[in-house]
């Protein structure tokens, strides 16, 4: 098994990113630094030629007016006393029949000397005295055919005649431009290879660095999905793109995980406080089978288990909203929302209630307010405070009142709901009361789901405020915090 | 009353059906969105009720492609969703009204019933009448029986609600949303509080009644 893994150990690397960039990148490279260094040889070595054809050119002309002024015995001697000096260029005069008559050359390709003017390609040629050079050196016991030919140079040369049909050649030899293409050569192999050492290095670093993070990513994840949900990716603290990527994966699962915590949440509530609705549901269905079969009968238990069923389907409501706003589901955007206005709708809506109760409601709305939000859930969320407050303002020792105002402070706009019931004096209780299904044991007599202020509290949370519980002196004072809305 | 409802599960689909005829209405199924638009399509229905999941074409889109063409019969979604926004894209895909699962049949009915008058709307009319009670809308004034009543803002909508809907049922939802714009379930029964109150303002020393109470749905403007 590991030595399957060793061997797919490479193919691993050579399939990372990292990888394939580094090869094509040393591609490119290698591709356009040849084709420049070709073009540039090429370059050169037609300028170093033209070069060469310009002294030949240069040497003729001195060489004719020498011929003119003097004839063929100053020729000759101005040929050999150039053709003796170091480095010095090709010369030859041969009768018409080409045989060599004079000159520095000893032996020639054949065929050069039969058309006048340039020689077409460099052609090869033997110096005179190089190959007797050879052949003492030569005397040793190795064999002269191989000597002769290496020391066979190649060169260009222009071919003249005489008027007297002698042929005179003056060549260049190409040794120049072929050294230098040489070095270019071999810089150029020099080159390649530190390109290719580069680019190997830069891939098994680079690649293997990714590889690294990448596979401790995928390691952590592989435990996440085994079912750890609280698993974190690792960061690395570096900053870079892959710490970027765990960080908001990271963010993703913390997400995930409070959804699900929240679901889990939900679910275990909805079974546990639905169980007891539902089975008093059952038992008075089951009671009026067993009771007096008259017609009245029926007709009440029928409606008795229409208004529980009533009551679920509100609870159910209830929740399914609590969850939603809690996920952050929303694609209406949020809006205008005057709070003034709202306090007034709700105090009015409820005012009738109130009265009915014998409980003074009263609205202090005289700060204008506008904040970002939704008003359906905001005067859902006023709704269900002010609800509450009636209700348990009943036991207020002096005259029951419910009192909503509006104040803006720490860049808040706070909308508070406060009576002067028995309030929630211990603390413990105040932090609870907002939790879903808590009833706390005073208020078990009062109808309700349980839900109303942990609605109230779902729809501030959306809404990026809080839901405050202050003690007030007496009673109890809900307060709801909004931000203040951008540029308002 | 002629009524469409597109909806793919079967056993609601057929309590509706049940629960609308004995209501006295004539109702046709149809168990998917192609079907429900074919049906739809021949526009001879009074209200069609359209489920918003439904399998090969969903509800918005077939209600937005009716609308496209023309057809303006009155059409109310059902959802298993239900939230402000939904109720928000649900209308402004062309739905008339919109009503989330669970639901009380008593709702739906009552909704339906309001949703097939629309077409033949009060709107225009500037005078509400019924028996001897008389609302004027320009004025805002109210009389019965050539008596003066006088009523709150909210009041005065309440009964112009009640009297465009006069002989209809209406819920205490359709009233909340309609009077308050507001589409929540309040905990308490504020709308029976606020109905009472009307209640005493145009039937107190008058001999009959007229605003009645229908039990376990809501309520109905009725003279006589």
């Amino acid at each position: 098994m590991t030595d399957v893994r060793n061997a797919l150990r490479l193919p691993a690397i050579m399939r990372t990113t990292a990888a394939r960039l580094s090869a094509l990148y040393f591609i490119l490279f290698a591709l356009c630094a040849t084709l420049l260094v070709f073009y540039m040889t090429s370059l050169s070595a037609r300028m170093l030629t033209a070069q060469s054809q310009e002294t030949i050119d240069e040497e003729v002309q001195g060489l004719d007016r020498a011929y003119r002024q003097g004839g063929l015995p100053v020729l000759v001697r101005m040929m050999e006393n150039r053709s003796r000096q170091p480095g010095a260029n090709l010369y030859l005069i041969a009768d018409p029949n080409g045989r060599i008559l004079t000159g520095n050359v000893e032996s020639l390709q054949p065929g050069v000397l039969e058309t006048i003017g340039w020689t077409e390609t460099p052609f090869s040629y033997q110096r005179y005295g190089e190959s007797a050079e050879r052949r003492n050196r030569g005397d040793s016991g190795s064999e002269q055919a191989p000597a002769v030919s290496e020391t066979r140079h190649a060169a260009i040369a222009l071919v003249s005649r005489l008027p007297n049909q002698m042929i005179v050649l003056v060549g260049r030899d190409l040794g120049e431009p072929e050294r230098f293409r040489a070095v270019v050569r071999r810089a150029l192999m020099f080159a390649l290879g530190m390109m290719a050492i580069g680019g190997l290095l830069i891939w098994y670093f680079v690649g293997r660095r990714a590889l690294k993070r990448i596979d401790s990513v995928s390691e952590a994840s592989r435990r996440i999905m085994g079912g750890d949900l609280s698993g974190r990716l690792p960061i690395t603290g570096a900053g870079d793109e892959f710490d970027r990527l765990s960080e908001n994966l990271n963010t993703m699962l913390t997400r995930i995980a409070g959804l699900n915590d929240g679901l889990k949440q939900v679910s275990d509530n909805i079974a546990h406080d639905l169980k007891t609705p539902l089975t008093r549901l059952r038992n008075r269905a089951e009671a009026a089978l067993a009771g007096d079969p008259a017609e009245a009968g029926y007709r009440e238990a029928l409606e008795a288990t229409i208004a529980e069923s009533d009551r679920l389907i509100k609870t159910f409501n209830a929740i399914l909203m609590i969850s939603r706003l809690e996920a952050g589901y929303s694609t209406e955007p949020l809006v205008k929302v005057d709070l003034a206005a709202t306090i007034r709708d709700v105090v009015e809506l409820y005012e009738p209630v109130a009265e009915e109760r014998d409980v003074v409601l009263e609205a202090d709305e005289t700060a204008a307010a506008v904040i970002d939000g939704n008003r359906e859930l905001i005067g859902q969320a006023l709704s269900n405070i002010v609800d509450n407050a009636i209700k348990y303002s009943e036991d207020a020792s002096g005259k029951p009142t419910v009192r909503v105002s509006i104040e803006k402070a720490d860049g808040e706009v706070r909308v508070s709901v406060s009576d002067n019931g028995p309030g929630i004096p211990d603390e413990e209780d105040r932090q609870r009361a907002t939790e879903r299904f808590v009833r706390l044991e005073k208020s078990r007599s009062q109808p309700g789901s349980g839900l109303g202020l942990s609605l109230a509290k779902a729809i501030m949370k959306f809404h990026g405020g809080r839901l405050d519980l202050v003690p007030g002196s007496p009673g109890l004072a809900v307060v709801m915090a909004f931000p203040q809305a951008k540029g308002g | 009353m002629k009524i469409l409802v597109i909806e793919d599960d079967r056993e609601a689909a057929e309590y509706l059906e049940r629960a609308f005829a004995e209501a006295g209405h004539n109702v046709h199924v149809a168990g998917d969105g192609e079907t429900g638009f074919a049906l739809a399509d021949s526009g001879e229905y009074d209200v069609m009720i359209v489920d918003r999941m439904l399998p090969r074409r969903d509800g918005l889109s077939l209600i937005a492609a009716l609308r496209s063409r023309g057809n303006s019969t009155p059409v109310l979604i059902l959802s298993a969703l239900g939230e402000v926004d939904d109720r928000v894209t649900g209308l402004r895909a062309g739905g008339d009204d919109y009503l989330t699962k669970p639901y009380a049949f008593s709702e739906l009915l009552a909704r339906v019933e309001v949703l097939s008058r629309r077409a033949s709307s009060r709107e225009a009319e500037t005078v509400y009448r019924a028996g001897d009670l008389e609302l004027d809308r320009l004025s805002h004034t109210v009389r019965r029986a050539g008596r003066d009543i006088t009523l709150q803002p909210r009041e005065f909508r309440l009964l112009e609600y009640l009297m465009r809907h006069a002989g209809q049922v209406v819920t205490r939802t359709m009233l909340l949303e309609n009077v308050w714009d507001y589409h929540f379930d309040p905990q308490t029964n504020v709308i029976d509080v606020h109905v009472s109150r009307l209640r005493g303002k145009i039937e107190k020393s008058f001999d009959s009644p007229i605003l009645h109470t229908i039990r376990g749905a809501g309520y109905m403007l009725k003279a006589g």
